[in-house]
């Protein structure tokens, strides 16, 4: 489904999945921004599940590639959480002194889809 | 006194090579056997500092080392461009304040993320950034 950012977007009804598991730099960055907002407008979308498991480094380019996706697919009516953060990256981000604010998070995939489903259901 | 057993040097001239400055530095720190926590830590600062390099100072290098003083291993990263330089040394390192429009916390951040950082610049010749992390036992 993925036009060119090599990361596969998959549906579940309203809610996009994606699964971010190569280094995101700035060709990709931009593809994978565009395949999600395409992907958005497709069909009614409500919800977009980012799992960042496979990401063992989140640096302040990447978090906010991240965080700029969510408020992109915020403004087509679309809520984002972010889901799968390594302890390790928590971490790191916080050190850092980037707690990617304005983000909604939950532990893992499971967490994230009830999560979704309660922001949804709430707007 | 520090003694170096091994030396890696990168240079950085594109996007990719950050992209592959950070995998060695992971590479080494899981050879070395540093934590999750330590590995994270030094790799997210060099993928910082090397973007840095390229994006702020035009390209540079990456010199890393394998060091040890005696008693810990360590590894010591050396970012060094010949861009624009830093004007304000004490502003960019409070964090916060970018040229870039990007978010300003690469090198205030970088810098609590290793146990050692120095940051020399001179404006208009270039930049050395030297950061070392030390294994925990
Ligand atoms: N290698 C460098 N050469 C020249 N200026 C630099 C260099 N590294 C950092 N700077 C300056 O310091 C500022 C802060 O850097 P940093 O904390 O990494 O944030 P960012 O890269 O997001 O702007 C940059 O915007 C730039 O003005
Ligand atoms: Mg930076």
């Amino acid at each position: 489904m993925s036009a060119h950012s090599q990361i596969p977007i998959l549906r579940i009804g309203s809610t996009l999945l994606v699964s971010i598991q190569i280094d995101l730099h700035d060709a990709v960055a931009e593809a994978f921004q565009a395949d999600v907002l395409s992907a958005i407008e497709q069909r009614g979308t409500t919800g977009l599940v980012v799992d960042i498991s496979g990401l063992d480094m989140v640096d302040t380019y990447v978090a906010r590639i991240l965080a700029e996706t969510g408020r992109m697919a915020k403004l087509m009516g679309t809520s984002t959480v972010l889901v799968g953060m390594r302890p390790e990256v928590a971490a790191t981000l916080v050190r850092m002194g980037y707690g990617l604010e304005g983000v909604r998070t939950a532990l893992d995939l499971d967490d994230g889809l009830a999560l979704l489903g309660h922001v949804i259901a709430r707007r | 006194m520090i003694q170096v057993a091994a030396t890696h040097r990168l240079s950085i001239d594109c996007e990719g090579d950050i992209i592959a400055v950070r995998r060695r530095v992971r590479d080494i720190a899981e050879l070395r056997k540093f934590d999750s926590f330590a590995t994270a830590a030094i790799t997210t600062a060099s993928s910082e500092l090397a973007r840095n390099a390229l994006v702020h100072g035009g390209k540079g290098v990456a010199l890393i080392e394998e060091v040890t003083d005696g008693s810990r291993l360590g590894i010591r990263i050396v970012f060094e461009d010949e861009g624009p330089g830093i004007e304000d040394i004490p502003r960019v390192l409070a964090g916060g304040y970018t040229t870039a429009r990007s978010m300003g916390l690469g090198l205030s951040g970088s810098k609590r993320l290793v146990d050692e950082f120095a940051l020399e610049s001179t404006p208009g010749s270039g930049t050395k950034v030297t950061v070392t992390k030390w294994r925990r036992f």
